[in-house]
């Protein structure tokens, strides 16, 4: 017992990790980017002697122990790596998201106080100084990349080189105080504070603690035997937990490298050249990807077509039993091995998915089918289900059991139980510690015995004891007919098809249900191109006859699956029409992450809501959308409303 | 450009130096037609100049005297002080003058990068069959050449398509890639002509902030054809403006939008 805690104190902050790192792996890598066509390597060795003069610089410049400094950037190791220096200094990180708008940011910096932010180049230094004035704790503003800023008023900005430069000049008189600071970690401070992107109200800091994050990362390392030889691609926003437990905590623990993209765009050139064995994409990557494949099959030639068709055939067939270790007749194991060679491994090494030994999926329901393509190419694709405040693991799948539907078993430490409502609570070494300032919606979320409603409803699964969710528990309804509405469940359903993006279902206190619906644009643009059907903007696509008489067979084959759930059933989808603009986060109509925020959309188009339950087949309507540089402008369209095919269900028929 | 020699500085703090390039009473004929017709102006090391002017104005032919492509029948051209012969488009770019065409002059078959390199080449020293046996000096002078253009694909933010081939990029692509190649060159002068032409909105937006960027950074001058008026009085600190060949008004953006005979030019006159 002593042994253990006396182990578990060696590692009880990312600076304890990172020294214990540096000494044991001096020269293996810790961070790497591709910068000028190359990709540049941290070892751990390195890591250590930039991060610590960061902490000096941070130190010097007037950082104290418990300030809150935010950090906004894209994955860069400088980036990461001022992560682990800010808590180095004492003080906490706030990563941010760094598409934000200037207003979104505002709230979040003036909520933590931030006295110092680290940018990570000019585009970041702008919005920061565009909100100064609203920020009466903002001090100094670090950048990273001087791009563009040789001209700016230099008496609060810093250079992010400079202030290491200034860091390590200091070093002999500031050492001490940092090794102090760096000592005074306990499993209890706080290790870093996310804000959580709110799909209702004011974004939440959400205060994770040490302990959180350390053992988080620990059990999931031992889940799935993570080791320094792994690797992983870090290209998901560093707000986002997934990414900090991901790319830090494990990264930390486990002494994994991490691979930071050139830019946004060289993502999946980079995967391939990276080939990563730890692999973490939320299901839209997925998805995105098995498009990808399937277009251009369309275009390859017929013998490599047909080549294809036979082993993917083949390995949906065997390839996940394969995966799984279950019984498979010599036959087939061999024509399995020639798919290989012939199919299957090319086309991960084009993906880039070659090595990838652990692949997770999260944050949405997954199509089962493409879920299934993954897998039976033998490539180790798991669900699991988490949020911020677990400091992401909830439930996971384990090896070997792994289903399209659920989300797995409880992950190590964390105990999960149903309440009376279906609500899924659990309780965990990972809970967060509490909402930053405010005690009121920590004791919404968490009770004194320490048990978190995650605001998702859901039940275990009789057959295979796999946690299995429906939606969001506050969208769960009742419709006046009386039967369950749960518009998550139906929209995933309907998202499963590639040719519809986003829909959102209404429904709640209603008599029927209706849907809103995006339509795609690469996958319903390909299938025009190939159909001669000419369009020039997302606007004349959406409203084409053809696009909706597609989308209104999609949303009767669901109708047809739903009402086989008993449950479920009055869930189907009576009538629908196609957006005329897609929605998008900066115009509020989703978070961040891509969820729908079903309150914003319902009050913005509420006109169109009525046209759907009115019964008209045509509404006009205007919307005002925000431009990528923050401009706005008015769009208008007549919309065509359909009515679709629902399923009778005999049960309810009955009873009414 | 060494601080002595700064004479002014802009508003936005940029240093601008003395005269770069004179242009001393510039002719140049195509047989009977006059394409431009006594026309004197300098470049100042370090600002953005612009070329302006309606359609067959002799803009193009102005920068193709620049670049050394034509020969003038009269006049002189000074760069640094000095008069330049009359000496041939390869030469004047060894003296550090860039440019990008009106309609994109790329290696269509080749990658991004390669196009890039190919600004590198005046700078190459080592031979072809050096180069084909990439040895030695061949290789060290490579590896400094392919660095300088990373920076240069970096800065204008073209990482994602640096290995694809030119022909299956979209327009406004192409016309920045062309602006790298001019700038692998490390150009002292660099030479725009209609950067903007056939650009959306958002393409202009990008390739002004590209343009003002690369004037601060690396404290390039820059001369530049335009049609869009907007962009011109935005961007230049002084403007040129021609018509018919001849030179009708020179000066800031604002004197020049003031300027009766540019006013005419323009908007027409009527003949009363």
């Amino acid at each position: 017992m002593t042994q253990t805690s006396q182990a578990l104190d060696d590692l009880r902050s990312l600076p304890h990790l990172l020294r214990k790192n540096a000494s044991r792996f001096p020269d293996r890598p810790a961070l790497r980017e591709k910068e000028l066509g190359i990709w540049q390597t941290w070892t751990w060795a390195q890591a250590e002697r930039e991060i610590t003069n960061m902490a000096l610089g941070l130190i010097e410049l007037g950082v104290k122990e418990g300030d809150y400094v935010a950090v906004i950037g894209r994955n860069r190791p400088y980036i990461y790596g001022s992560l682990v220096a800010v808590q180095m200094a004492g003080a906490v990180p706030v990563p941010l998201y760094q598409d934000a708008v200037a207003e979104e940011m505002s709230y979040v910096l003036e909520h933590c106080g931030a006295r110092f932010v680290i940018a990570g180049d000019q585009e970041q230094v702008d919005k920061v100084l565009e909100i100064q004035d609203d920020l009466k704790d903002f001090e100094h503003l670090i950048y990273l990349d001087a791009r563009g800023m040789r001209k700016y008023d230099h008496s609060r900005l810093h250079d992010l080189r400079a202030l290491q430069q200034s860091g390590l000049a200091a070093a002999d008189g500031l050492q001490k105080e940092l090794d102090s600071r760096v000592e005074a970690q306990t499993f209890e401070t706080t290790c870093v504070m996310l804000y959580t992107s709110g799909t209702t109200g004011k974004p939440k800091g959400v205060v994770l603690s040490n302990r959180n994050i350390i053992i988080s990362a620990k059990n999931a390392c031992e889940f799935d035997g993570l080791k320094e030889t792994d690797s992983l691609l870090s290209y998901l926003p560093i707000a986002w937990v997934g990414d900090f437990i991901f790319s830090v905590g494990q990264s930390y623990y486990a002494a994994l490298c991490i691979n930071c993209p050139e830019s946004q765009e060289t993502v999946l050139s980079d995967l391939r050249e990276i080939g990563p064995s730890y692999y973490f994409a939320p299901p839209r990557v997925f998805e995105s990807m098995l498009t990808s494949v399937v277009l251009r099959m369309q275009d390859a030639s017929r013998i490599k077509q047909g080549l294809y068709r036979y082993f993917m055939a083949h390995a949906s067939r065997v390839g996940q039993d394969i995966l799984d270790g279950n019984a498979v007749s010599a036959l087939d194991r061999l024509t399995y091995l020639i798919g290989d060679a012939v199919i299957y491994s090319p086309l991960k090494n084009a993906l880039g998915l070659s090595r990838v030994r652990v692949g997770y999926t999260a944050g949405e329901a997954i199509g089962p089918e493409i879920f299934d393509f993954f897998r039976s190419m033998g490539i180790n694709l798991k669900q699991l289900y988490g949020q911020t405040e677990a400091s992401v693991f909830v439930t996971v799948q384990p090896d070997g059991q792994v289903y399209s539907d659920t989300v797995g078993v409880p992950a190590p430490d964390v105990e999960v139980k149903i309440a009376e409502s279906g609500e899924v609570f659990y309780r965990s070494p990972g809970a967060f510690v509490e909402y930053y300032k405010s005690p009121e919606s920590t004791a919404e979320t968490k009770d004194p015995e320490g048990w978190v409603a995650t605001g998702d409803a859901g039940f275990f699964d009789p057959d295979n004891g796999h946690l299995r969710i429906i939606d969001r528990a506050k969208d769960v309804a009742k419709m006046t007919n009386g039967s369950m509405f749960a518009p998550k469940y139906v929209e995933n359903k309907l998202k499963f098809y590639p040719n519809i993006l986003e829909c959102v279902v209404f429904g709640a206190g209603r008599d029927r249900c209706m849907a809103f619906v995006n339509i795609d644009l690469a996958a319903v643009g390909n299938w025009a191109e190939r159909n001669n059907i000419a369009y020039s903007s997302y606007q004349e696509l959406a409203g084409h006859p053809e696009v909706l008489r597609v989308i209104q067979g999609h949303i009767e084959e669901v109708n047809v699956k739903i009402a086989q759930d008993a449950m479920l059933s009055g869930c189907q989808v009576h009538r629908f029409l196609v957006l005329h603009k897609e929605l998008d986060a900066d115009d509020g109509e989703m978070t961040r992450t891509r969820k729908v925020r079903r309150k914003v959309i319902s009050e913005k188009f509420s006109d169109l809501v009525e046209a759907l339950y009115s019964g008209v087949q045509n509404v006009f309507t205007e919307t005002e959308v925000t431009y990528e540089d923050g401009r706005k402008g008015k769009i208008s369209a007549t919309l065509e409303i359909r009515d679709v095919k629902t399923v009778a269900v005999s049960g309810r028929i009955a009873a009414e | 450009m060494l601080d002595s020699q700064v004479t002014q500085t802009t508003a936005d703090g940029r240093k601008i130096g003395g005269v770069m390039m004179e242009m001393k009473n510039i002719t140049l004929r195509f047989g009977g037609v006059v394409a431009i017709k006594d026309i004197s102006f300098d470049i100042l090391e370090g600002e953005i100049r612009a070329i302006i002017g309606p359609n067959g104005a002799g803009k193009s032919s102005m920068l193709n005297v620049i670049s050394g492509f034509y020969h003038p029948q009269d006049g002189e051209v000074w760069f640094h002080g000095e008069k330049r012969p009359a000496v041939k488009p390869y030469e004047v770019a060894r003296q550090g003058i860039a440019r990008t065409f009106q309609n994109i002059a790329l290696f269509e078959g080749m990658t991004v990068l390669d196009n890039v390199m190919t600004g590198r080449l005046t700078q190459m020293k080592s031979g072809v069959f050096q180069q084909a046996l990439w040895w030695g000096a061949a290789e060290r002078e490579e590896l400094e050449n392919r660095e300088i253009c990373e920076k240069v694909i970096d800065f204008l933010e073209i990482q994602s398509i640096r290995k694809t081939p030119v022909a299956r990029l979209p327009y406004g692509l192409k016309k920045r890639v062309e602006l790298a190649r001019a700038l692998a060159s490390e150009p002292k002068l660099l030479l725009l002509d209609e950067p903007m032409a056939g650009m959306n909105v958002e393409e202009k937006e990008d390739m002004s902030r590209f343009i003002l960027d690369v004037n601060d950074e690396f404290g390039t001058t820059i001369a530049l054809i335009e049609h869009d008026m907007g962009v011109v009085m935005d961007l230049s600190d002084r403007v040129v403006v021609m018509d018919y060949g001849r030179k009708i008004g020179d000066g800031t953006p604002e004197e020049v939008r003031n300027n009766q005979a540019v006013i005419d030019a323009y908007l027409g006159v009527s003949h009363d």
